[in-house]
């Protein structure tokens, strides 16, 4: 089942997109629908957020205010940052045109005249793929004023990003639009009233626009029937780590993990067995070897767990890997990532990663765990924006469904006074 | 300082054009320097301030935030090595290290002819095809071995030359 990456030669070419059914969503939209029966459709098809927040697009949609002077704002966010993750690419790459018609429904739903793609400014290839695509759509009479002689007009940007993790939070995405160091805002307001300029936004996932062609083409009823049935459709699993062949699968939502990993991904290198699974990008509680046999691969499922879909970046660790070291590298990441605005985060970011650091030196004690968790859950919900939780969700997590990895790495003859260790962890 | 030329002024009016307030298009024109200085100077923020009237505070602000924007000069080779974890499963440290040792320079540090950066960098999206390397920003080198990343070092080389 292929909505989004089908089998088809030379896709990315408009000429190719169009012969094989592109444009034609877009096309009936125009002709056949008002824009509310365009924002119904995707809303009667479950489609959720495949962002990681999993939030119901056309729900979303809704949100957005039908009266008003104010110029409205679509931004697409391919900021694609989360570690583990790596399936937008994919898209400006082997079908950017089904995206980009999924951004002009969206305008069209939304009446919206300016989207804003954000993409990382490490994507300078995948920028300029997708450049050309709407070049040609441009040409094509897709994108500009009076778009296939109608009145709808709309135009369709792109704006690189610099290398920022947060700037894939929807709000210091439009600082960063804006012109402005990549600060999450505070909420409320949210962006639907007040977003980019003041003005009402809606902000999507590149991966989600891209279905919404198909859900247009095909009728909701049938994109909420494949998959499981409370987070409908395929997902794009970017499937990284110690597999035989990592790389991008698109299967339907609730595909059991063992099925990916040993069907499509040829089991794990070298014949080991798994140790740990990351199943969604770097900041999703990890699955044990029990949990990857029994888990099925949807955000309903995985919350069984304790876990979350995330971006479907599958992160898949064998039996020889050292989880203290890979807990120390996802941690060096959100130290490094952190905007520095909220204190628990800035702090509690480095915090963790010291104390984990400590653990590796042999310096650790078994109150360490406790501290773990304790600045974990003193970061996660503190903060302006969810990077706060995304560093603090790994370390809990790990250290929870993992704690014989930490306790063998502590010296046996340590002196455990937790007031001392407390002030310790002061200095 | 007059850094940009006729036609790129005019590029730059169009990329104002996409946004309400031309303030937006900092990131746009930061891009445009860096492109063309190989890093962005305190002489070319302000010239980019007057350009877009914005405060060189706040330029300065925005340059520092970001991580590819280049606070100081950068080897003819910035060669950005990803060491998270998917590329660390598959031997991106071992690929850095390597890298590191071959050149004699550590983490943003440039060779004494300022021909190689080294850099070591968080995930790029390249978590299938790890380890991997950009360079300058922008050509991705995937699935890379220590042969693999000798020979392209040599490559380079010889361009310079």
């Amino acid at each position: 089942m292929k909505i989004i990456l089908k089998e088809i030669p030379d896709l990315h070419r408009i000429d190719v997109y169009e012969s094989n059914g592109g444009y034609s969503a877009f096309r009936k939209a125009l002709k056949e629908m008002s824009p509310d029966e365009v924002t119904n459709e995707v809303k009667n098809s479950n489609l959720r957020g495949r962002g990681g927040a999993c939030f119901p697009t056309g729900l979303k949609w809704t949100f957005m205010p039908k009266t008003g002077d104010k110029p409205k704002y679509l931004c697409c966010n391919g900021d694609e940052s989360e570690p583990g993750s790596f399936k937008d690419r994919e898209i400006f790459e082997k079908n950017p045109h089904q995206f980009i018609e999924g951004v002009l429904l969206a305008c069209y739903a939304m009446g919206i005249k300016s989207a804003y793609v954000y993409i990382r400014g490490e994507y300078y290839k995948w920028i300029n793929l997708l450049q050309a695509a709407i070049d040609d759509a441009y040409k094509k009479g897709y994108i500009g004023k009076n778009i296939l002689g109608t009145d709808f007009s709309t135009d369709v940007y792109i704006h690189r990003g610099a290398g920022a993790y947060i700037c894939g939070e929807e709000s210091a995405l439009m600082n960063s639009i804006e012109g402005k160091r990549g600060y999450p805002r505070v909420k409320p307001p949210f962006p639907a009233a007040n977003g980019l300029w003041g003005c009402p936004t809606t902000i999507n996932n590149i991966e989600t626009l891209a279905n919404v062609p198909e859900i247009i083409k095909n009728g909701a009823e049938w994109f909420s029937k494949i998959g499981a049935p409370k987070h409908p459709g395929t997902l794009l699993f970017g499937v990284s780590g110690h597999v035989n062949k990592p790389g991008v699968y698109e299967l339907p939502t609730g595909t059991p993990l063992m099925t990916i990993i040993d069907d499509y991904c040829g089991g794990i290198l070298g014949g080991k067995e798994i140790k740990m699974v990351i199943p969604g990008g770097s900041s999703m509680p990890p699955l044990t070897k029990e949990e990857c046999l029994k888990a099925n691969m949807d955000n309903e499922s995985l919350k069984e767990f304790s876990s979350s879909i995330g971006t479907a970046g599958v992160m898949v660790m064998n039996e020889d890997t050292d989880i203290l070291k890979v807990l120390i590298r996802i941690a060096k990441f959100y130290y490094h990532e952190s905007c520095g605005q909220c204190t628990p985060c800035r702090e509690g970011t480095g915090w963790l990663l010291r104390v984990l650091k400590r653990i590796d030196d042999g310096k650790g004690r078994l109150s360490d765990l406790e501290l773990l968790t304790s600045v974990a859950q003193n970061i996660e919900g503190n903060t302006i924006c969810a990077l706060g939780d995304a560093a603090a969700w790994p370390v809990k997590w790990t250290v929870k469904k993992f704690r014989e990895e930490f306790v063998k790495r502590i010296p046996k003859d340590e002196i455990d006074v937790p007031v001392l260790n407390k002030v310790h962890s002061l200095r | 300082m007059q850094l940009f030329n006729e036609e790129e002024l005019k590029r730059i009016e169009e990329i104002k054009s996409h946004y309400p307030d031309a303030r937006a298009a900092l990131l746009p024109v930061l891009w445009m320097v860096q492109e063309k200085e190989g890093w962005i100077s305190p002489d070319s923020m302000k010239y980019a301030g007057d350009l877009l009237g914005v405060p060189y505070e706040h330029i300065l602000g925005v340059v520092s935030f970001y991580t590819m924007f280049n606070k100081q000069p950068r080897g003819k080779y910035h060669l950005q090595i990803c060491t998270n974890v998917s590329c660390m499963l598959r031997g991106g440290y071992e690929l850095y290290n390597y890298v590191s040792e071959k050149l004699g320079i550590k983490n943003n540090e440039t060779t004494a002819d300022g021909m190689f950066t080294i850099e070591e960098v968080e995930c790029l999206g390249s978590c299938a095809t790890a380890p991997m390397m950009q360079v300058n920003n922008k050509e991705y080198y995937e699935n890379l071995d220590t042969n693999k990343v000798e020979t392209l070092i040599e490559e380079f080389s010889k361009h310079i030359k």
